[in-house]
């Protein structure tokens, strides 16, 4: 479904490469009633490079998606694949990085200790920690706070300190559930434009899940449009008309506004608007 | 102006202080330190009444009221002169220096500077400690009921080796010893209790069991396994911290939140990896507590477990014979050695705590 969407961009590669494939993948919860199909039989294929936005009411499977691809979650059947390897395969390869909806820092740590744990895990040398630390503190912009504990920082930093220890052991991938969701709108704005940054600084494999619609334009090159109850896949809209480089301003412009239209018209669809 | 405070050293004035051996009731106005302490504190009672808002002055003053008068019933019992029902009077002036005392402690703990929560403590404990001194001494309490505290003090000098060699054989040899067994083989079975669910749910209903058998019923039959010396005792430890340790442990295992193991995961840090870097960092309170609740069980058990067989040495030995001898004062002395002992070893702790899980939100919000 991305091959008939190549970008024009001529910095990309031609051919797209597959990162993520899921084929037929369902999952279904057993619970004392009935069971939950929270995911029914989707097929996505994300490519290196992309930023796509899986977005969708409460309950709909964005973030089971997520944790699926992550092999936090199993699923019951389908495929799927990662990097060409099964999900636990990339796991141990450690090929993601895992941004949750809270900062989930250890108090205990410092900020730097915090983002340096994943290496210390891998056992990367000490001087390298220390290094990589202080380079992906300062593109989250959080330089002169390696001292201080995560209690220290407001909510915005915290979760910024936490995006930098994702990016501190250099995944090609980044997985994020609703990181901003806790935050309030100037600080959400702030974060997705340093994001849609650091995207393009890198050019990641990005993968996030929202439920808001405007952060999914903004940030995408793709949106997987998700309903609940059963979840699945709606609608996969495009958004390579809109620059790779953005600004907070082309939130005015008609070809945004004319793909949030589309998403919130597939939310609807789904009946994500129903009571 | 008719206050408490005011009213009672006024009334004091036309009481009796006191009769001297020779069936003499005398009064304040007869004895001059006595005449010192109650015109002391309605002086400060009079003077707080009227003085602009002066805390610090009012504070100063008053508790130079309360140690005058403090000082009048150890100084008139040193002249020979009987107290108790004889001198309502001297009575009547200490209330009256206790609502002194009071008001300087509320105006001192109400202030910010540092060291004021050490200051007030001690202030506190040594108005206690007056209090025991004067009312045992002063109604002439028999030592075999209650000694006084400087009765107490004054065998700890004299009986040090004595209680040394109990304290040795009791806190140093099984309380130490038996408490850290006791809480390494809690924790390392929670531990593994940890990794075989059923290992936890087959304990923690047996747990339950052995913290409700008292020590009195364990402690004869460990001394029947373990002999009459230390490690008998040792064992009754033990018993005691074990389960503690073990409940505490398990509580703190499960204390971290999904999201924290589910980072770990994503990193493919292993059990161990796992345990190390964020488990047990997160089970610190739990443990402290563990450690802590022991410290005291621990040495209760010990003690105790002395009474049902022991070398003639030990804390709980020396209490039981000493009893039974009439020696309050070595048995009060014990009891205080103890007292201290326990104090020291949950001070000790809760700072270890302090340092360790200064993180933890309960610890955050202390001055």
């Amino acid at each position: 479904m991305s091959a008939d969407s190549a970008p024009p961009d001529a910095a990309r590669p031609p051919a797209p490469v597959p990162v993520i494939e899921a084929r037929g993948l369902s999952l279904i919860y057993p619970t004392a009633d009935k069971p939950v199909i929270a995911l029914d039989a989707i097929n996505l294929t994300i490519d290196a490079g992309d930023f796509v936005s899986l977005i969708g009411p409460s309950g709909c499977g964005k973030t089971t998606l997520l944790r699926v691809i992550a092999d936090l979650e199993q699923p019951t059947s389908g495929t799927i694949t990662v990097e060409g390897m099964t999900p636990e395969a990339a796991r141990l390869r450690r090929a993601y990085g895992y941004v949750f909806q809270a900062p989930a820092l250890l108090p205990w740590r410092t900020v730097e200790r915090n983002v340096t744990l994943p290496l210390e895990i891998f056992g990367t040398p000490k001087e390298d920690r220390r290094r990589r630390a202080a380079e992906h503190l300062a593109m989250v912009g959080l330089t002169g706070f390696e001292r201080k504990f995560p209690w220290q920082l407001s909510g915005g930093m915290q979760q910024r300190a936490s995006i930098a220890r994702a990016l501190a052991f250099e995944p090609d991938i980044l997985l994020m559930d609703e990181p901003f969701g806790a935050l309030d709108e100037i600080t959400r704005d702030h974060l997705n434009l340093q994001l849609t940054r650091l995207w393009a600084t890198t050019g990641k494999t990005c993968v996030f899940v929202t439920h808001s619609i405007a952060e999914a334009v903004f940030l995408s090159t793709r949106i997987v449009v998700m309903s609940p109850r059963p979840g699945r896949i709606l609608d996969v809209i495009d958004c390579s008309d809109l620059p790779r480089d953005r600004t907070l301003d082309i939130r005015e412009t008609p070809e945004f506004q004319r793909i949030a239209a589309r998403v919130r018209q597939g939310l609807k669809e789904g009946h994500s608007y129903d009571d | 102006m008719l206050r408490p405070s005011v009213l009672l050293p006024l009334a004091a004035l036309v009481m009796p202080f006191g009769m001297t051996a020779s069936d003499k009731v005398i009064f304040a106005f007869r004895d001059p330190v006595s005449l010192a302490g109650l015109l002391a504190v309605l002086g400060a009672a009079i003077f707080v009444r009227l003085s602009p808002e002066r805390p610090a002055v009012e504070a100063g003053v008053s508790l130079l009221a309360a140690v005058l008068a403090a000082a009048a019933p150890l100084h008139l019992l040193g002249k020979g002169i009987t107290l108790g029902a004889h001198a309502p009077g001297l009575w009547v002036m200490l209330a009256g220096a206790a609502l002194a005392l009071c008001r300087a402690l509320g105006i001192l703990s109400a202030g910010s500077w540092t060291g004021r929560k050490a200051v007030v403590a001690g202030l506190f404990g040594a108005a206690l400690i007056y209090a025991w001194e004067a009312g045992v001494r002063g109604f002439a309490v028999p030592s075999i009921l209650l000694p006084a505290p400087s009765a107490i003090f004054a065998v700890l000098g004299p009986q040090a080796d004595l209680l040394w060699a109990d304290f040795q054989q009791t806190v140093l040899k099984a309380v130490l010893r038996g408490y850290l067994m006791g809480c390494l083989a809690g924790f390392v079975v929670a531990v593994i209790a940890d990794r075989v669910p059923f290992l936890a749910r087959g304990l923690l209903p047996f747990g339950n069991l052995i913290s409700a058998i008292p020590i009195v019923g364990i402690a004869p039959i460990m001394v029947m396994w373990f002999g009459f010396d230390w490690p008998s005792k040792a064992a009754v430890v033990v018993v005691v911290t074990f389960f503690p340790m073990l409940v505490n442990t398990l509580s703190g295992l499960a204390a971290s939140d999904r999201l924290q193991m589910d980072l770990m995961r994503s990193y493919a840090a292993g059990y161990w990896r796992t345990l190390v870097t964020l488990r047990l960092p997160n089970a610190l309170p739990f443990l402290f507590n563990a450690l802590k609740i022991n410290s005291t069980l621990a040495l209760i058990g010990a003690i105790v477990a002395e009474f049902f067989g022991t070398p003639v040495v030990g804390m709980g030995f020396r209490i039981s014979t000493e009893v039974s001898r009439m020696n309050l004062d070595i048995v009060w002395a014990t009891i205080l050695v103890a007292a201290v002992t326990g104090s020291v070893i949950y001070g000790v702790l809760t700072l270890a705590e302090r340092t360790l899980t200064a993180w933890h939100p309960s610890a955050r919000g202390r001055d």
